[in-house]
């Protein structure tokens, strides 16, 4: 087994690193409290090429390998885990949905503009009444011959202010339930599709969610990703590789909680000494840095199979599971360490504990990943 | 370019304390050169042209190529690491000098000082082997229309000079902001371009290393009532022995 990483992955988790320590902790704040777009950042991360890291060279990608892809979506939600999920949802589910399924003409059409990063994708899976019960999608496709007309709404969609390109699931054939699921590509910008005000969030509040509503849209055929029907098995395997961008995005909010614990516990002194030199604060450390630890093996692991073309269903959502309650466990921790400066928000650990709620919830929760795991321990 | 470790490294010595211990350090581009870098390619992209390519060099083993690479990766065209370790500043000078005397070059860029052993030695030594003029201590360096000025701090302001080419640029904080991130495209590309590597010259060291000392670790902070000037007096005079 080899632990270590490649130049080139060291370059990047370093260029990941610079930039959230150099720019995105300047506005952080703010942006949190305002639920701001990251504008700014994503242009400046998409000239950086981490908007299509991993997408095929030949349609303008960086090329990148999914162990690439983690250590930089650690290190930037290490400071700001909302502009990681804006990049997750980017790269993991609208670039590789696109490039694993979508037909050459589709990526000729929309590949390049994704990889290059002049438009943002988003994920559209989740409706008012199917959220982790994915296969009782309302949102209608209806095949129209030369067409399909969509209809319905969804739910908690990430980027779908910022992003401009959807990839959508609807429902063709209900008769045939889950298998008459389609996944569509659909421009934000084609007429019927509005979106309701944003969702104030309790964190992640520079990522735009919002719900969006599909009146009598019309998307061409050849906008289907795969064959007739084929859209809930791709939604499902599209969330795997997504799980391993959420897991990345807990260990890092779980990391830079752990980092800033450390430094406060060196400086912060209690009863004459740093608390650093209490064993109830070294200890409580020392737990945290394990769980970090593990977390982001099993993420590595996940991406690791990834990249050698292995099945990395189960290692996808052991990672997403632990990774998301060891961000819960350890940032609570956190905030725990620094008191009542945690408790405000100058200081970063009440925000990462908020941030860290989201990953225990969304692409799967936590026990939708549990239904996963033991899935396929029955299976073996 | 040197290598110098992470400027957050623990500073350690070894043995007998006659050198550096380098056990788990990162190493990093020296931050003067970075920055020197940063100036020079930002230089070629508004050139138009007229400036044909940046070429990093560096004295260093093996090991230190992938600290090059990242300048590459950054935006040089490409890199000459000539294969010996950095003795001390005339050793590495002469490296220089030996490798670039017949290769046309308008301005050599390097870091007023590295980060490890803060010499400030190399730059000068570098021009006078070359028998070329340096300028020290540049906080701007522009071109226009082909004319290049510099700017050096000086006490209590700056001076501005003209200068002809071909010259040692010293590099010290202004030139650039801050050194730039390497873009995914340039990561994929360093190890495509050339990092030429060059048997180093005769030479040598002229220094000797005796001993290293940590700093002494800085005694806690000790806070006076402001309108206890006895107690002030008195801690100044007895424990800090200034007075």
């Amino acid at each position: 087994m080899n632990f270590d990483f490649t130049e080139e992955q060291i370059m990047i988790r370093q260029a990941a690193r610079d930039y959230a320590e150099r720019e995105l902790i300047k506005d952080v704040l703010e942006r949190d409290a305002k639920a701001e777009i990251p504008w700014k950042h994503i242009k400046n991360l998409t000239e950086l090429g981490f908007f299509g890291m991993m997408v095929d060279p030949n349609f303008g990608g960086g090329g990148m390998d999914t162990m690439s892809y983690v250590l930089a979506i650690e290190e930037i939600s290490k400071v700001d885990a909302a502009m990681s999920v804006i990049m997750s949802i980017h790269n993991s589910l609208a670039c590789y949905g696109i490039e694993r399924f979508g037909s050459d003409e589709l990526k000729k059409k929309y590949l390049h503009t994704l990889a290059a990063g002049e438009k943002i994708g988003a994920f559209l899976l989740s409706e008012p009444e199917a959220g982790s019960d994915a296969t009782s999608q309302r949102t209608m496709a209806e095949d129209k011959g030369d067409h399909y007309l969509l209809n319905g709404t969804k739910n908690w969609i990430s980027s779908a202010k910022s992003g401009s390109i959807y990839i959508v699931i609807a429902q063709t054939h209900p008769e045939l339930k889950h298998k008459g699921i389609n996944a569509f590509v659909v421009e934000r910008e084609t007429p019927g599709i509005s979106l309701a005000p944003h969702e104030d969030k309790m964190g992640m509040r520079s990522s735009d969610t919002h719900s969006v509503m599909f009146t009598d849209v019309i998307v061409p055929k050849e906008n289907r990703l795969g064959e007739d029907g084929f859209g809930f098995k791709l939604a499902m395997q599209l969330l795997e590789a997504g799980r391993i961008g959420i897991a990345a995005q807990a260990v890092g909010i779980a990391a830079g909680a752990l980092e800033r614990s450390v430094l406060y516990a060196k400086e912060r002194k209690a009863f004459g000494k740093l608390i650093i030199e209490h064993q109830a604060i070294a200890f409580k450390l020392a737990e945290m840095a394990v769980k970090v630890e593990a977390a982001r093996n099993l993420v590595l692991k996940a991406a690791w199979l990834k990249d050698n073309g292995k099945s990395f269903r189960l290692a996808s959502a052991m990672a997403k599971l632990y990774a998301a309650d060891i961000a819960m466990e350890v940032t609570t921790e956190a905030v725990q360490i620094h008191g009542g400066y945690g408790y405000v928000k100058e200081y970063h650990v009440e925000r990462f504990m908020r941030e860290a709620k989201l990953t225990q919830i969304y692409e799967g929760t936590s026990e939708i990943q549990k239904m996963v795991i033991s899935r396929e321990l029955i299976r073996e | 370019m040197s290598t110098v470790p992470d400027t957050t490294t623990k500073i350690r010595f070894a043995g007998d304390g006659t050198a550096f211990d380098v056990t788990g350090v990162q190493w990093i581009i020296n931050p003067w050169d970075e920055l020197s870098l940063t100036r020079a390619l930002q230089l070629k992209e508004e050139s138009n042209g007229a400036i044909e390519k940046v070429t990093v060099i560096s004295v260093g083993l093996k090991e230190t190529e992938p600290v090059i690479r990242k300048a590459l990766a950054i935006g040089a065209d490409e890199a000459i690491r000539i294969d010996t370790a950095p003795l001390d500043a005339y050793f590495v000078a002469k490296q220089i000098a030996g490798s670039i005397k017949d290769d046309g070059f308008d301005i050599v860029l390097c870091g007023i000082d590295s980060s490890d052993y803060n010499g400030s030695l190399v730059g000068g030594m570098l021009a006078e082997f070359l028998g070329i003029p340096s300028v020290s201590s540049i906080s701007a360096l522009n071109i226009e229309n082909g004319e290049v000025s510099v700017n050096r701090e000086i006490d209590g302001g700056k001076e501005v000079l003209s200068v002809e080419l071909p010259f040692v640029a010293i590099i010290q904080k202004g030139v650039a902001l801050e050194p730039r991130i390497p873009s995914m495209r340039g990561i994929m590309m360093a190890r495509k371009k050339p990092l030429n590597v060059k048997a180093p010259v005769e030479a040598d060291s002229l220094t000797e290393m005796i001993s290293f000392e940590q700093l002494p670790a800085k005694a806690a902070c000790k806070m006076v009532e402001e309108d206890n000037v006895k107690e002030l007096v008195d801690l100044l005079h007895s424990e800090a022995k200034v007075i």
